[in-house]
């Protein structure tokens, strides 16, 4: 399988990563170099196979249900770009 | 005295515990070592002052008795672990002045044993890459070069920068990280010894996330007891981290220098591949004598899909990397771009930030995750991933504890060599050490050799899941016969 043009634009707005229209072809180049590379997995049959889905056999630990950190807001905030109050700011959202 | 920075953290111990010298004047050697190796790009951040105030720290507890099994040693941090209120940036832009609140859990066990930092270390960006080409701060330089020539070589990567320290003698050891390789190849460009311990062996708290099913931390040291020293005091569970695995962690270093008689080491077909150097070849098969003569036996195996780790690894790495580096989106941490819209914020933000290894890798992980792709791509990849470990089961069903693999298809080459036009290039690099991270194992490289250019070469041993222990004694035996090697100083 390979992408065209439309579907490097359709990844990158996906990916939420600008891209402009010069760098296009050369993204198109590199992301169909490894679907090329990648696509020799097709010839592996997979008939029965259980994808993985842990590498270490293992059951998932469930933590309790108790509050064992907070009160930190300082700290959450102290890298963000902008804050005010302990609130993160961004754009406006919502007309 | 001698040059206290040509020390192995073992003897380092010793002269610390005997009061030859103190951890000050250990840490103040390699400061001195670090600030003159500036050319070598290994750091990113160096941390002086408080280096020596951890130093005189840690004399005061050694003088009365209480100094850890790391005291006094200096070490310098890969930069994808968080360290409290040291930047840490994942060598990306994106993270911008990113100084994190809380300390990884690795780290904070080598601060528990009394180790002492001397700074944050150069990757590639996300330790995405195999060159440390790919980090903002530009790439490290290897302190080895070829006989007669003054190319710049990389150190391999993405922990180029802890394998050319600990290779230049600037620090002792460092930690390290490794997703399909990041570990073993830059020990094996360096002549320095690398565990990728068993996935969940090391807690992955704190450390930034790349590809959360196969990211391991894990030592780059000089020596095979060395990397044992530190692994025990960088694993452990640690209930922040449900992978990491609550079982007990082995004295690594009582497995160094034990009896590898009658140790069965599988050495599989498939690693010998068309074109491959005849020197690596050479070399595959002096290591294999050499645990011969040590005792073991050798067995040929077969790993029948492992022509498929490394494109199956393409798939599964970037699409969890895509869903990890979600994150970084400008809003809580690091660099922000800002746009008229918060999808415009979003996107500027990550073009700006994200270099193009990264960018990339995410899209592609972006891609083969989409709807009507994910089972062609990732639940196939996936699969595969189930027959690569069933091959590796299989094996060592039969009885072999460990395989021998070369490290690398070869040794160092060239800043801006490889992966220019065509990216796989590059992700060759790692044929022969993602096997073992799709697998979830444990493997080591250890110093086996020079090619005819004078360029050291690595071998790869591979063990059982949570079996490091044969691993270090297996380590010892190939250390022991090739002996040691040091760049000679030219920085």
């Amino acid at each position: 399988m390979s992408v065209d043009a439309a579907t490097v634009r359709r990844i990158a707005h996906l990916a939420r990563i600008a891209v402009t229209e010069a760098e296009v072809p050369h993204l198109q180049g590199e992301l169909n170099a490894m679907l090329a590379f990648v696509e020799q997995l097709s010839e592996v049959n997979v008939d029965g196979v259980e994808p993985m889905t842990s590498v270490t056999p293992m059951e998932m630990k469930k933590r309790q249900d108790v509050v064992n950190d907070g009160e930190i807001p300082d700290d959450i905030v102290r890298n963000a770009p902008e804050t005010q109050n302990h609130f993160f700011l961004v754009p406006k959202v919502v007309e | 005295m001698t040059d206290l920075t040509s020390l192995t953290i073992a003897e380092a111990r010793s002269g610390l515990a005997n009061k030859s010298f103190t951890s000050l004047e250990l840490t103040d050697a390699h400061l001195a070592a670090m600030e003159a190796a500036r050319s070598l790009n290994a750091f990113v951040l160096e941390t002086p002052d408080q280096a020596r105030a951890m130093a005189r720290a840690i004399d005061a507890k050694i003088t009365k008795g209480e100094g850890g099994p790391l005291a006094g040693i200096p070490l310098g941090i890969k930069d994808l672990f968080a360290t409290k209120d040291v930047r840490t940036t994942a060598c990306s832009k994106i993270l911008g002045n990113f100084v994190p609140p809380y300390e990884s859990t690795v780290t904070s066990q080598l601060w528990r044993d009394g180790a002492v930092m001397l700074g944050k270390l150069n990757n590639d960006e996300f330790a995405m890459g195999s060159s440390n080409e790919t980090s903002c701060f530009g790439p490290v330089v290897n302190p080895w070069r070829r006989e007669g020539s003054n190319t710049t070589l990389v150190p391999g990567g993405s922990s180029g920068g802890s394998a050319s320290a600990v290779a230049a003698l600037l620090c002792m050891g460092a930690t390290a990280t490794d997703t399909g390789g990041s570990i073993r190849q830059p020990a094996a460009f360096t002549a320095t010894v690398g565990v990728k311990p068993t996935y969940g062996r090391c807690s992955r708290w704190g450390i930034v996330a790349f590809a959360s099913s196969l990211d391991q931390a894990g030592p780059i040291a000089r020596t095979t007891r060395d990397a044992a020293i530190l692994m025990r005091s960088m694993a452990g569970h640690d209930p922040k981290d449900t992978t990491s695995v609550d079982i007990g962690v082995p004295d690594y270093e009582a497995a160094v220098g034990k009896s590898v008689k009658g140790i069965k080491i599988g050495i599989p077909k498939e690693y010998r591949l068309d074109g491959m150097p005849a020197e690596i070849e050479k070399l595959w098969t002096e290591g294999a004598g050499w645990l011969k003569a040590a005792g073991a036996e050798l067995v040929e195996v077969s790993l029948p899909h492992t022509k498929y780790a490394l494109p199956a690894y393409y798939i599964v790495a970037p699409a969890e990397a895509s869903s990890n580096l979600a994150r970084y989106d400008g809003v809580r941490y690091g660099l922000r771009v800002p746009g008229r819209s918060i999808g415009e914020l979003y996107e500027n933000t990550r073009a700006e930030g994200f270099g193009d290894e990264v960018r990339r890798r995410v899209m592609i992980g972006t891609y083969v995750l989409s709807a009507g792709y994910y089972d062609a791509y990732y639940l196939r990849a996936q699969k595969v991933r189930t027959l690569i470990k069933k091959d590796f089961e299989d094996c060592f069903a039969k009885g072999v504890s460990a395989i021998l693999t070369p490290a690398t298809p070869s040794a160092a080459f060239g800043v801006g060599e490889k992966g220019g036009a065509d990216p796989v290039e590059m992700y060759l690099n790692d044929i022969f050490t993602v096997t073992v991270n799709m697998a979830g194992l444990p493997g080591i490289a250890v110093p086996a050799g020079k090619d005819a250019q004078g360029l050291p070469l690595g071998l790869q041993l591979i063990g059982r899941p949570f079996d490091e222990e044969t691993l270090f004694s297996l380590g010892e035996v190939v250390e022991q016969a090739a002996g040691h090697f040091t760049p000679p100083r030219w920085w």
